[in-house]
Formats: C-alpha cells, structure tokens, sequence
C-alpha cells in the first residue's frame, strides 16, 4: 500500500441527526447521509460509479434509491470493525481505476428497532455458561489488565469523561451532560468491571463518506483529505471466543500502527488529534499501547489528569465517540477525522489540526492517517 | 429434572463428543490424529495442517484463572434469578480458553493463577457442564 500514500482524499462526509428515529428505516437515513456528504464536496452524484455499503441492508435497493448504477459494488456484513476495512477497499479500487468516485454508506437503526447485543437467537458455545455480549469479553479482557498492570476502573473513568465532555461541545452528539469520574465509578454495573458509563450508545444515525483520487479532489468544493497512511492485522486464530483476545490485539496493533506510520512518515508525536473505536471505553487503552503512545501496561497512567481532552497531550474521539456522541462504529469518528482536518469542528476544534489517525483495535485492526491537503 | 430454561449447548454434530464426555465425567479437548495440534472450540480441520483426522483427548482438568467477570445483567430469562453470577477464564494445564463458572461461591480472594479444577454439574438429562472450583 506505501505508493498509495497521499493519492486517495476524502473529500465528501455527511451525517445525519443521531437519536431514535422509528419513522424512518436504514435506505432512508443512509440517503439522508449520502445527500450531505454530495453537497459537501459538490460532486454531480451521476460520477459516483462505486458504492460500498455497511450495515444497509441490500445494496441494490440502495443504489436504486440513489439512482446509482455503479461499476464497483461492495456490501459488507453490519459488524462493528467494518469502517476501515471500507476505507483500505475503497483506495485500492480507486487506485485501480475500478471507480473514479466512490460513496461509502452505513446507516444503523439498533435503537429504534431495539437492538440487543448478547443473548443472541443464534446459539453461542459460551451460553451454557452464561457467557455472552461484546461487553462481556471487554470486561474479561480489561480485568486481565488489572490484574497484570495493577490497572482501575477509575483510570477507565477518564476515557468515558474525556468523551463525555467532548460530546457536549458537539452539536449533533446523543449524549452531553457532563459526567465526572465518581459519576462513572457510580454507575449501574452491566458485567464488572465494567459499568454503563463503559458501553458505547446505540442509536440511530448514517454516515457516508466520498472518495476519489487526490488528483480528481483538486476540482471540488472542499479541500481535500488525504489518506496518508493504512495499516491492517486480522486476528482470526485467536477468535474462540467473541470479541477477546487474551492479548488485547496488541501485536496486531502495534503491526497496522507501524505500517501506517511508516507510510504516512510521521510516528505518534506527530498525531495531533487520535479518532479510536471504543466500542467499549477498555478498548482505547489496549490502543493507545498498541500504537505506542505509551508503553505496554502504562495507559491506564497515560490517561489520568485529562490527557485525552480536547486541550491535552493528544485530543481522542472529539466529537464524544461511540461511548457519547453516536453509536456509528467507527464511521463517524472517520468523518470527524475529515472535518478536524479541515478546521470545521467549531467549540471542540484541535488547534493547527494537521495529523490525525483513526485506530479500530478488534480482531480486524485498522488504522489510518489523514492528513490535510 | 426439574424444567431448565437457561441456553443449552448448540445442537451441534461437531461438539457432540464433547457434551458426551462431559456427561461421563470427562473434560475433552479436540486433537488432530496427524500432527498432535489440539484446541476448543473444534474445528472440521485441524487448523495447523487441516487435516480432517480430528479426535478427543481426556484432558487433566486441571488450570490456573485467567479472568472473571460478574454479570449484572440476565441476557436470558433463565439468568434472571442468577443476577449477578460469575463467569470465569480458565487456561487448561494443556493450553486451550474455557470460559465456565464456579461451582458454588467463587475462591476468596479471587486473583489471575489461581488453580482450578474442572467438577462437573448435570444441567439436564442430557446435559452436564464443566465448572470450576479451587484446585
Ligand atoms: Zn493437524
């Protein structure tokens, strides 16, 4: 991937309001998402010739409800780790001349259809004992945290309120009144350690996200994202039990962390802004080892005392992330890469914003480093 | 017995000699007749040479804890009156993850090594699960 460096942007992000929205289904969010992201970058929609959907449920409806008929079609299953995985295809079909112009869509309406993670229809073979949710392997995961770097509960407090004040200078974001750390050590226990203030939100929202190559950028609205570096590890061997692994995903961290480090040419120090999937608040600290912003164990340290605040060492998930801004597994921290890099986030802004990475640290690691035109 | 509403095992042909040796007492992981790789969950083929010679090995029961969680929440309406149960990580003496319970109260003071061993807890009259105690 190193000679994609700086040749693909972004260069079209839309959303849509985020809440409980039982009036209308997924198409018709994602068609929400996908006319913002249009207007966005000013592109005549008849150029959009790739469409990659997640977690909408046909894409051919979804074309036909565009008015698309693209050269390049790709739908992913509606699992959380899918946003980067989207991104990588994207590139390398537009690299490839697949597609010129591609929209990539995820809409989700868990809320309002009242979406349950855990105690699946679908037989597991943990749930004779009881054993079941994504939650459930976070909380494994991170008490194996504690129990070999002597990590707490209150550090992980800092994650969810870090996020939670960035939520509440983001106008779109679904929770925002501020919560401290004795809110989060109070909250309802869901499966200790882990507590409500750890899970992530769901609700209902979409996301699209245009690319095309840097060269065709320079003719649209916006100035251009660039992608300047990726990196990938899947995790498959060590998957018998459902999102864990017994080593956090480390070495597959430290492994897409360094391949798009060293593709972009820039190492941690240079990250001015982190966008990290944290389907549940433990997830953030097994990323920020993995990417070696601190040393192995020492993140539950590197948290204290705000550093993930929008005004400390290293701004993470700005627009208040999964755990408070919107539950769009890992899109909408993409697109907030996007408007972080180009000066557009108002109160929650990142001073002279010129490197921010996206991490997603599941048995599908990706990262990826935007960096401005 | 009396009714058991809580999740039953997959009725699943490649888990099947694993339940019966539950049953008789015996804690069993898969193994690969042709290179020796053993593991569970199973698989159709052995995952090192994918060979499809797969067979049971009686393991030790014995094992050290990994990681416990405690459930607040009953995903199942036959966990509601559990809540809050313990669920534990066992690393067998011969390698493999299990995730189980403890049988009874859980060891105090619960810590990562602690040593464990396997007992077994008829659920149905088909059914028995592996669950841990201290060793
Ligand atoms: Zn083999």
């Amino acid at each position: 991937m190193m000679h994609l460096k700086n040749k693909i942007a972004v260069v079209g992000v839309g959303t849509t309001a985020y809440g409980t929205f039982p009036e209308i289904d997924d198409y018709g969010l994602a068609a929400r998402a996908f006319r913002n992201a249009v207007d966005d970058c000013g592109l005549d929609k008849g150029r959009i010739d790739g469409l990659l959907c997640c977690r909408v449920p046909f894409y051919a409806r979804m074309g036909e409800i565009l008015g698309l008929d693209p050269r390049w079609t790709i739908q992913l299953p509606p699992h959380g780790r899918m946003a980067g995985m989207a991104v990588v295809e994207a590139m390398i079909a537009l690299e490839t001349g697949a597609a010129d112009y591609v929209a990539l869509l995820y809409a989700n309406i868990g809320r309002s259809r009242r979406v349950n993670y855990g105690g699946e229809e679908v037989a597991g073979v943990w749930d004779p004992w009881g054993f079941t949710s994504p939650g459930a392997a976070h909380a494994m995961m991170f008490r194996m945290h504690m129990e070999r770097y002597g990590t707490t509960t209150r550090q992980l407090g800092e994650v969810s309120v870090a996020f939670r004040r960035h939520a509440g200078l983001h106008p779109d974001a679904v929770m925002k009144t501020p919560i401290t750390l004795d809110d989060h050590a109070a909250a309802r226990p869901i499966v200790e350690p882990l507590r409500l203030l750890d899970y992530c939100l769901i609700n209902d929202g979409a996301v699209c996200l245009i690319l095309t190559t840097a060269e065709r950028a320079r003719d649209l609205r916006k100035p251009p994202v660039l992608i300047s570096g990726v990196g990938a590890r899947d995790a498959f061997r060590r998957s018998a039990i459902p999102n864990f692994d017994p080593d956090f995903w480390y070495a597959e961290t430290r492994e897409a962390g360094e391949a798009a480090y060293r593709m972009a040419g820039v190492g941690p120090a240079d990250v001015d802004a982190l966008m990290c999937y944290d389907n549940f608040s433990p997830t953030v600290l097994f990323s920020l080892e993995g990417l070696g912003f601190c040393g192995r164990g020492e993140a539950g340290a590197f948290v204290e005392g705000g550093r993930l605040q929008i005004d400390g060492d290293l701004p993470t998930n700005t627009d208040g992330g999964h755990l408070s801004n919107s539950y769009m597994q890992g899109w909408a921290l993409n697109v907030e890469a996007v408007r972080q890099l180009r000066g557009e986030c108002g109160a929650r802004q990142v001073a002279n914003c010129e490197v921010v990475q996206y991490v997603a640290v599941t048995p599908c690691t990706r990262s990826i480093i935007y960096t401005r035109g | 017995m009396l009714t058991y509403n809580k999740p039953l095992p997959p009725d699943d042909p490649l888990f099947a000699p694993f339940w019966a040796n539950a049953r008789s007492r015996r804690l069993s992981i898969q193994c690969c007749r042709a290179c020796g790789d053993r593991r569970f969950p199973p698989g159709p083929v052995c995952p090192r040479c994918l060979s499809e010679d797969q067979d049971w090995d009686t393991v030790s029961g014995r094992g050290t804890l990994v990681s416990w969680v405690r459930f607040h929440r009953a995903y199942w309406a036959g966990f509601v009156q559990e809540i809050p149960y313990d669920c534990c990580l066992v690393q067998l003496e011969e390698g493999p993850l299990l995730v189980s319970n403890f049988a009874g109260p859980p060891p105090a003071p619960l810590r990562s090594g602690l040593p464990l061993r396997v007992v077994f807890e008829d659920i149905t009259d088909r059914y028995t699960l592996p669950k841990f105690v201290a060793a």
